[in-house]
């Protein structure tokens, strides 16, 4: 394998790897606090449950980042990349999705685990409840679709 | 679309028909009862009743009920209960069928005792277990022994039963004796058990060297056995006799318990029985009173007024009064909709409800929601499961919850939003179809108006239309309650020049092929005399805003400073239409996670593993996006539509009803 495609798979793979990281850490956090409302009122469990997976959609964002560069690069699909350049471009394209894919899924599973707590005390104000989350969630997208353009762009 | 507007309605009758006149109005569920002004009544022959001891009399047995309700459940659980119960609704009772029930309620009532006090028997017995087994435990080490564990010696002996915390031999517990008494007669000791943390000792010894051999053992710390009168063998077989009685009788008592079961329907009925007279109570609360007389207050919508009246008066003599309410009352907020936009009712009152003079949103909403959760989806089979699902669900169970029925009507909605753009944006389970076409050698294309991954330009753009099509019908909204209330220069002001502003920019944008490039098109869209045409509006638009924007303050600097902060409200407007990016990209997420799944089956060249891959992604899929979808079309709505024009802050028209769970009684 070329310096080039390494470069390229470092960049495919770090989208799946952080975005994938910070989901987990969020979702966990949020599970952590809906599993302690479900042991009050396990009625909740629907309502929680959406809370919890909000934060998850960073690591499919990455995935799918991590899908497309894979299938370009000549891993699942593609050709390889000939020059360091390209490989660069790859890498460069994916960061966007892992690094605010991290971070903002860890600050997304802060706001879900209050927006549990919100819930568990006034189960009728779910529909805003669901809403602090996903703010933070409009930079993930916004990183997504900027590593997608970007790659589309390279090849 | 709109707030249904509301009567004041006063009814004053006999208090012989009270009881009449409340059981009418709560099955109706059409009056929202005032409580009666503690001031107004003051001084006047008029009073409050204070119920409050019949009410928590009611509230307690309700509870009751419950309590008996949720422990029938752990030991025979509902068949009918959680999301089955909510599709099945309530169950609906004739007046007489009710009767029956309100007939038998000491009986039932009694069932739910017998359920609260055998679980309180089963707490204990269950309290019992630890307790025998800490017994048994205790018992353990002396189990060798042969006599009782208060054997106090013969005529002539005295025997000293105990343990010491450390391992010992005979031979080193007499010779710590003997160095402390040495002048006593002898002594015997047996070691029953021994290990590291204790050992189990008896020692015998002549009557009168008792009181030395006794504080010679307490010097290595001897304590006494568990109290007991059998030989330890015999006890801890005792003991584990008890325990086996204690489980069998907490078995006994659980299924005694689950042979309830049979009961549950009625102490469901009973239950909203109790909680429907609480709740009458409660209102005769908020009646004035007098001797023989009362008077009560309340909303009814206009348009169930007549039928009320009628109702009530056809039933009893009654003195009613129909009126309008002031316009600094706190009316409370009904809306009324066509049947494609009550759906998302929901969303608006999940927001906030619309104020008394608000324009209600709902209609304006639904007209986009259901496109924006489709763009964000955008799977044409996804659409149509969706569609199916909730449309089997709709149609077999139509008593089903109100909220509930509402969410399905709405994500069935969606789901047909969902089909559309799923047409326009060419995916069906994502790219399944060519893939399949693929592996049996066949290049299959498929229609598509735009093809997001390759086009992604067009697609934003698309996205963006969309978000400026969206946030104008929001200004427009906006322009329209304000003319309704006779704003017209505030409609012009805080509108028109926000029109010209932002449709004024975009016209001169689109007048440059560098900016339409960046937008995916060949050439520039307009010509460039349209393009300055444009920036003049913008500029006339903009010079508006900054004359208009502060004009309640007197001072022109104040007025131009604050003119000029609303003009930087552009910022705003151009990160909402940004905002519409989202559109595109959840979309596209929808539908590269679908080809994701459909090549990984096909990489598999298996066609049984093919579609288990394809099946569990795809199911996973929908649920995922359908999630993201969801929370991002209200929050496209919450924010960026909302934004521009609602501020909501009514209060929802809860009529005096039956606040049932389980039944509603039919007229």
């Amino acid at each position: 394998m070329s310096l080039a495609t390494a470069l390229a798979l470092i960049g495919a793979i770090s989208a799946a790897l952080f975005a994938g990281i910070g989901s987990s850490i969020g979702v966990g956090n949020a599970g952590q606090a809906a599993a302690g409302v479900v042991t009050e009122d396990p009625s909740l469990f629907s309502k929680v449950l959406v809370l919890q997976l909000l934060p998850g959609t960073q690591g499919i964002y990455g995935l799918l980042i991590s899908f497309i560069t894979l299938s370009q690069i000549g891993i699942m699909g593609g050709s390889n990349p000939t020059d360091i350049g390209t490989g660069l471009q790859y890498l460069v394209a994916c960061m966007a999705i892992a690094i605010v894919g991290l971070v903002s899924a860890i600050q997304q599973g802060r706001a879900a685990v209050s927006s549990i707590a919100l819930v568990a005390k006034r189960p009728d104000q779910f529909g805003k409840a669901m809403i602090f989350p996903a703010m933070v969630e409009t930079y993930a997208i916004l990183a997504l679709l900027v590593s997608i353009l970007a790659i589309n762009g390279i090849a | 679309m709109a707030v249904l507007p509301m009567k004041k309605i006063t009814i004053a009758g006999m208090k012989k028909d009270r009881k009449t006149v409340l059981e009418a109005l709560q099955r109706m569920e059409a009056v929202e009862i005032i409580d009666a002004d503690e001031e107004e009544t003051k001084d006047t022959a008029f009073s409050k009743a204070d119920t409050s001891e019949q009410r928590t009399q009611f509230e307690r047995m309700a509870s009751r009920i419950d309590d008996a309700l949720e422990i029938l459940n752990q030991y025979a659980p509902d068949a009918n209960s959680g999301l089955k119960a909510k599709l099945a609704g309530k169950e609906a009772l004739s007046a007489s069928d009710f009767g029956t029930v309100v007939r038998s309620r000491e009986q039932t009532l009694n069932y739910a005792n017998e359920i609260v006090q055998r679980q309180k028997e089963i707490t204990e017995a269950k309290a019992e277990g630890p307790r025998i087994e800490t017994q048994i435990e205790s018992l353990m080490p002396w189990m060798k022994m042969d006599l009782p564990l208060d054997f106090k010696g013969t005529a002539k002996t005295a025997a000293l039963i105990g343990t010491v915390p450390e391992a010992v031999t005979e031979d080193s517990v007499a010779e710590a004796i003997y160095q402390y008494a040495p002048d006593i007669t002898g002594v015997n000791v047996d070691v029953i058990s021994s290990d590291d943390e204790q050992s189990c000792l008896m020692v015998v010894c002549l009557k009168k060297d008792a009181p030395q051999v006794d504080e010679a053992l307490r010097r290595m710390e001897f304590a006494r056995p568990p109290v007991s009168s059998r030989i330890p063998s015999e006890e801890i077989a005792a003991l584990r006799q008890q325990m086996q009685d204690n489980n069998k009788k907490i078995e006994e008592l659980q299924s005694s318990i689950a042979s309830f079961a049979e009961h549950r329907e009625d102490l469901k009925r009973l239950y909203d029985y109790f909680v429907m007279r609480a709740d009458k109570y409660q209102v005769i609360d908020e009646l004035a009173q007098s001797n023989r007389t009362f008077i009560l207050t309340g909303y009814v919508p206009a348009e169930q007024a007549d039928e009320v009246v009628s109702a009530l008066t056809s039933r009893c003599e009654l003195a009613v009064d129909l009126a309008d309410p002031d316009p600094d009352e706190d009316v409370p907020v009904k809306l009324h909709n066509p049947k494609l936009a009550e759906p998302v009712e929901g969303v608006v009152e999940n927001y906030s409800m619309p104020g008394k003079n608000d324009v209600d949103p709902t209609t304006p909403v639904a007209c986009f929601y259901y496109f924006l959760f489709g763009m964000m989806l955008s799977d044409a089979c996804y659409g149509a499961i969706i569609c199916i699902i909730t449309g089997i669900l709709l149609k077999k169970h139509k008593n089903m919850d109100g909220g509930l029925q509402r969410s399905l009507k709405m994500f069935f909605l969606c789901g047909l939003g969902t089909i559309l753009s799923g047409i326009l944006f060419g995916s069906y389970f994502g790219d399944l179809i060519p893939t399949i076409g693929s592996l049996m050698g066949k290049d299959i294309k498929i229609w598509n108006w735009i093809d997001p991954l390759h086009q992604p330009m067009t697609m934003m753009t698309f996205s963006f239309t969309v978000g400026i099509i969206h946030i104008f019908t929001a200004l427009g909204i906006l322009m329209y309650s304000l003319i309704k209330h006779g704003h017209v220069l505030d409609a012009i002001y805080d509108g028109v020049f926000w029109y010209m502003l932002v449709g004024g920019l975009i016209v001169f944008g689109l007048s440059y092929e560098s900016f339409c490039g960046m937008l995916g098109f060949d050439a520039a869209v307009v010509s460039s005399s349209a393009g300055s045409v444009g920036g003049w509006i913008a500029l006339i638009g903009a010079i508006g805003i900054l004359l208009f924007g502060g004009r309640d303050s007197r001072n022109w600097g104040k007025r131009l400073a604050k003119g000029a902060y609303a003009l930087y409200g552009i910022t705003g407007y151009l990160s909402d239409i940004l905002s519409y990016s989202r559109l595109m990209a959840l979309g596209l997420a929808t539908s590269v996670i679908s080809s994701v799944f459909n090549t990984l089956g096909a990489m598999s060249g298996n066609v049984i593993l093919f579609i288990i891959i394809a099946l569990i992604g795809h199911v996973l899929n929908i649920l995922i996006n359908m999630l993201g979808a969801y929370v991002h079309s209200n929050r496209l709505t919450f924010v960026e539509f909302f934004g521009k024009f609602y501020e909501g802050g009514g209060r929802k028209f809860k009529p005096f009803g039956m606040n049932t769970k389980y039944i509603k009684v039919t007229k």
